[in-house]
């Protein structure tokens, strides 16, 4: 096993030490021309992209970040002293005081900054999500505070945001069909919790086909894709247990603190397990307030790990991740010194906000090595990557029987709502009992089971056609064609070739607001990320490539991309190859026999 | 035609500076606010320079040449 770790590192210090070209575009073939050792864990290229961009980038954010703080606290200051209207929530004058309501200044950033550009977030569309829809028109008239409909719509806005990576959300009656029956012969709603009435065939049927899919013995699907995490994590990591995330797992994670320590403030008696220093210091932070007020015995690690974001420390991060389980096994907890019950490994397949990723083969070697479990988030991965679309297990070649617990969304490529989580029966049998989803919250209803069912088995081939397969081989070129586009106009993209999620990056605070309002003149619908989501240096764009989108529709994004990152400057790259490429389709250049 | 290009790459100029500062998002009062105060700091920058760095820089320059006039009369005596 160790011998296999300094096989590898030996092949990412060779890539380490090119890094520059590597990462460059131009030459696409020069990881290949090496080819991959034998020995190692990989059996395919793994090329991700963290560029760095110039300074000047890292200076003018900061001046941008600095302006906005300072006119923040002028309209503070001018909102308190009455010279501005006030629109923000307050207590009323006869609660004043009463122990405050609303901390004014966490809402600092939320007030001043966010509130600017509010209008790029949150926009009702009508219709549905497929590669183009349709969004209702809407002004403001007090600079975002409020909002109103004119009444007209925004038809065939192209699509970039949506996690449709498939494009199984369509509307096409024939592909609805076995939906519409269900509908009809089920109704919509459960009215009851698993554990009470809520178990129907079409469950045990979707559960099945899901074990099916994934490879593995059983698995048990939940209502909510969100809480399948935030309910089954409790569950599974209890007292005395130890859960390193990943970093880069960010605000799913957070959030799935919260809504744990909400779980935890329900059942007294269940502890809150420890999060070691992989994740971001306020959530170390929460964890820490929370583990005290809770007087519970584990207190979280607080180690300062590389950012994982930049070449180097991709190679480390795994040696960090190593280290951490090395200082967790021979420590132990940390005031009695006694072992840790049990050591989870918390990764997601594809990371969201960077496009990456998991390095799995690396961290199942560590997890074998020192007898760690593994739970898989899939939520982005499952049906977007892999040859047949069976995730990111699939991608790197390996057995399902590898990670302990497989956990995936139904909400993204599969067009539906819900999770699962998939493993050993035991496992299964166990969170049927004892999941809290199982327990209290109402289970998934009938007609989006049967979406879930039609398009796992489109997926699978069980259908009688080869859609399924076309979709993922689809979604594989359209990926491969805008990343490498992206990459060739000059715009610095994170995350893994392979990924359909294409981070690009913003960094100025202004340029937020103007490139997704350009883009919506544009009719091209775009999620723009900022501050509390990403580092506050890193906003970004994140597009959603779906295997419904045709060429004409990734050429037209393009094109405009193109013209914006002239326009607003973004094309920060030093790597690209050409400023204007043309967009046609390149001729084989190997003679014919 | 010319005037026109000028123009545009002037106005494109201005627009990156919004961006990079912020202003883009800004309410027209605060803008208002926000580029008189960087007016003024220029003005103020040039003011100086005018004033200041031009007596400094005669000053300077000035002193430089004594040294280098009285040079070659002790850099005989020193041959010597």
């Amino acid at each position: 096993m160790s011998r296999d770790t300094t096989e590898l590192s030996s092949c990412l210090v060779l890539a380490k030490g090119s890094q520059d070209l590597l990462f460059s575009p131009v030459f696409p073939g020069f990881s290949q021309k090496n080819g991959i050792c034998n020995g190692t864990l990989y059996k395919k290229t793994f090329i991700e992209h963290f560029e760095q961009a110039p300074m000047y980038v890292a200076v003018f954010t900061f001046v941008g970040f600095a302006v906005g703080t300072i006119f923040g606290y002028l309209r503070d200051f001018m909102r308190a002293w009455g010279l501005e209207k006030r629109n923000i929530a307050e207590e009323r004058e006869q609660q004043k005081d009463f122990v405050p309501l609303y901390q004014d200044f966490e809402n600092f950033f939320n007030r001043n900054l966010y509130l600017r550009i509010r209008d790029n977030w949150n926009r009702p569309i009508c219709s549905v999500p497929g590669p183009q829809f349709d969004l209702m028109e809407r002004v403001t008239d007090d600079y975002n505070w409020t909002f109103r409909f004119t009444g007209r719509t925004i038809k065939n806005v192209i699509n970039m945001g949506s996690y449709n990576y498939l494009g199984f959300a369509e509307t096409d009656v024939n592909a609805l069909k076995t939906v519409t029956i269900e509908l009809e012969k089920y109704g919509t709603g459960i009215c009851s919790t698993r554990q009470e009435m809520g178990t129907l065939d079409k469950h045990i049927e979707l559960e099945k086909l899901v074990a099916t899919f994934l490879g593995v013995e059983d698995a048990m699907v939940f209502g909510m894709g969100f809480a399948t995490n935030s309910m089954n994590i409790p569950a599974l990591v209890g007292k005395c247990s130890l859960a390193p995330a990943e970093k880069l797992q960010k605000i799913r994670f957070m959030f799935n603190i919260y809504s744990l320590i909400g779980a935890v403030l329900y059942h007294r008696g269940v502890s809150v397990a420890a999060t070691l220093g992989l994740i971001l210091e306020s959530v170390d932070s929460l964890v820490q307030t929370f583990a005290e007020a809770m007087h519970v015995t584990q207190e979280p690690v607080i180690g300062k790990q590389p950012e994982p974001h930049y070449p180097e420390a991709l190679t480390h991060y795994m040696q960090s991740l190593e280290k951490l389980l090395r200082e967790a096994i021979i420590y132990g907890q940390p005031r009695t010194h006694r072992a840790w019950r049990k050591i989870i490994i918390l990764v997601e397949g594809i990371y969201s906000m960077e496009g990456s990723i998991v390095r799995l083969p690396e961290i199942v070697s560590l997890k074998n090595k020192y007898k760690a479990y593994l739970y898989l988030d899939e939520a982005h991965s499952i049906g977007a990557v892999g040859a047949t679309g069976r995730g990111v297990i699939e991608y790197f070649g390996m057995s399902p029987d590898d990670v302990d617990v497989l956990m995936g969304t139904f909400t993204k490529s599969f067009g539906a709502a819900g999770g699962y989580i998939a493993g050993r029966k035991d496992l299964v049998d166990f969170l049927r009992t004892h999941s809290h989803s199982a327990v209290y919250a109402t289970s998934m209803c009938p007609p989006v089971a049967e979406q879930i069912i039609r398009a796992m088995k489109c997926l699978m081939g069980l259908d009688g056609t080869t859609q399924g397969l076309q979709r993922v081989r689809q979604l594989e070129k359209n990926t491969r064609y805008f990343r490498r586009k992206l990459h060739e106009m000059g715009f610095i993209i994170y995350g893994n070739d392979d990924s359909p999620v294409v981070p690009l990056l913003l960094y100025m605070p202004g340029k937020i607001g103007a490139f997704a309002r350009r883009m919506l003149e544009k009719n091209i619908g775009v999620v723009v990320v900022g501050f509390p989501a990403t580092p506050i240096t890193e906003s970004r764009a994140r597009f959603c490539v779906s295997a419904a989108h045709t060429r004409e529709m990734l050429d037209t994004v393009l094109n405009a991309l193109d013209e914006l990152g002239d326009f607003l400057q973004l094309k920060y790259s030093r790597y690209s190859k050409s400023s204007h490429p043309e967009l046609y389709e390149e001729k084989m250049l190997e003679p014919e026999d | 035609m010319d005037v026109k290009s000028a123009k545009n790459y002037v106005f494109w100029l201005f627009c990156q500076f919004e961006l990079i500062t912020c202003s883009y998002l800004m309410e027209p009062w605060e803008k208002v606010l926000f580029y008189s105060f960087n007016t003024g700091m220029v003005g103020m920058l040039l003011y100086t320079t005018y004033a200041c760095v031009a007596a400094h820089a005669g000053t300077a320059l000035r002193l430089l040449w004594h040294c280098l006039g009285t040079q070659p009369d002790s850099a005989a005596s020193a041959v010597k």
